[in-house]
């Protein structure tokens, strides 16, 4: 194959040449790759310390089961899995970047990079509304002895252990009118806010459908700060790769790399990509699958 | 295709040769199809954790084993991304070594910390029940 069959015989080692034969700035593309994969490496060991630590942890397939358009339908797993497609397709385009790159072909390298570009901002898109629905979107929790309507944020998590029976009964009675609406709102959309806000408690508490609604406690208030982290840490990787790109698509576009007569630096581009794509793979398994 | 036989830069002793045309392009829609493939694998495998956690009672050993093998699929797609979209597996031996071996450090790094972390959480049911009491996953309804 490549460089294994050149490298027969040859005493790499004896001086006069790269004992890597590789260019100085793919290799050093390389260590810095190694070193990042170290900081996610212990962000998600991080996390994981601090989920071994916890009886109780959030189910992912709760947590992740909404899909854009879709309402409230429950599910798990679809949009998460629509993120990770487009993120390897977009390194598929990427390595068919690089390949019409070897062979000089410059229009092939635009073509392939604007679709990697493309799914770049696909997949930044996504994670734009998984952030936005996760932190936006309310959920029912007894907290101090009354329902309390709180999103995924960095401060609280609505997903402890689910309460059933006089918990929750109990509960409903201590809690505001404002929350008791909000939540008949939510499974009976057809119905004014304003109405609902004029009704006594009891008629409220009357209308919310008790086995339909799922009531938990508050869970580990950790998994906001690692969730958004990590996803945000990997999400700057994917805006900076698209940025990138970008340069790479102008610097081409104006034949920077024809006149160099090499496109060496789509393969540095590339390597960050491909790279992105990786540490995606893991935080798709440490967040999503387990 | 035709190589250019000049060096493209001056650390670069010998001409990079890449695969055919043919072969490039055969390896990578291989290397996409078993990329597709795995991850469908794992979310598959995701859905029956989810099944099983909705069950009238969950077996933990085998929701433990559904996880151990989707570690190992993401590390197949770990090695399928790096040996054949990064090019890894058509460098130098050396040069591959001098990037794998530290990423060994890895293996005490996952085995120590979630030791610590599994070892915090024993010592706190044991020393502290009321955090165990407010935090332990109680059975669901139907239950015990």
């Amino acid at each position: 194959m490549s460089s294994h069959e050149t490298a027969q015989g040859v005493k790499w080692w004896n001086g006069g040449r790269s004992p890597f034969n590789l260019e100085y700035g793919k290799l050093m593309m390389w260590y810095f790759l190694m070193s990042d994969a170290f900081t996610f490496g212990a962000f998600l060991i991080s996390y994981g310390s601090i989920r071994f630590s916890q009886n109780f942890w959030a189910d992912p397939n709760v947590v992740f089961n909404a899909l854009p358009g879709a309402g409230h339908k429950n599910l798990p797993l679809a949009f998460v899995s629509v993120m990770t497609f487009i993120l390897i397709i977009s390194s598929v385009t990427m390595v068919l970047g690089v390949h019409a790159g070897h062979k000089g072909d410059r229009k092939g390298v635009i073509k392939w990079l604007l679709w990697t570009i493309l799914g770049g901002i696909a997949f930044l898109s996504c994670q734009a509304w998984e952030w936005h629905h996760l932190i936006t979107g309310e959920h029912a929790v007894l907290a101090d002895g009354k329902i309390e309507l709180i999103g995924q944020t960095m401060g609280g998590n609505p997903w402890g252990r689910l309460v059933e029976g006089t918990a929750v009964t109990d509960a409903l009675k201590n809690t505001s009118v404002q929350t008791l609406a909000s939540m008949v709102h939510e499974h009976h959309a057809a119905m004014n806010m304003a109405d609902l806000l004029k009704m006594p408690q009891d008629k409220l508490i009357g209308m919310i459908d008790l086995a339909e609604t799922h009531i938990r406690e508050k869970g580990p208030i950790a998994f906001g700060g690692y969730f958004f982290g990590i996803t945000g840490f990997h999400g700057f990787h994917v805006f900076s790769g698209v940025i990138i790109n970008i340069v790479m698509l102008i610097m081409t576009w104006k034949g920077v790399f024809d006149r160099r007569g090499h496109y060496l630096m789509i393969e540095k581009a590339g390597l960050y990509w491909h790279f992105v794509d990786l540490v995606w793979v893991f935080v798709f398994l440490c967040f999503y699958l387990i | 295709m035709e190589h250019q036989q000049t060096p493209i830069s001056p650390e670069m002793t010998f001409p990079q040769q890449h695969h055919s045309d043919e072969e490039f392009k055969r390896r990578v829609r291989k290397t996409t199809i078993l990329l597709s493939i795995i991850t469908v694998i794992e979310l598959g495998i995701g859905l029956t954790i989810y099944t099983i956690h909705k069950g009238p009672d969950p077996s933990h050993m085998l929701v433990l084993m559904f996880k151990g093998m989707v570690c190992i699929l993401t590390l197949a797609k770990a090695y399928y991304i790096v040996s054949v979209f990064m090019h890894l597996g058509d460098e130098i031996r050396n040069m591959i070594m001098s990037v794998v071996v530290p990423l060994m450090l890895f293996i005490w790094f996952i085995a120590a910390f979630l030791w610590d972390g599994n070892s915090y959480k024993n010592l706190r049911n044991s020393y502290d029940k009321h955090f165990e009491e407010k935090t332990i996953q109680k059975k669901s309804g139907g239950g015990h």
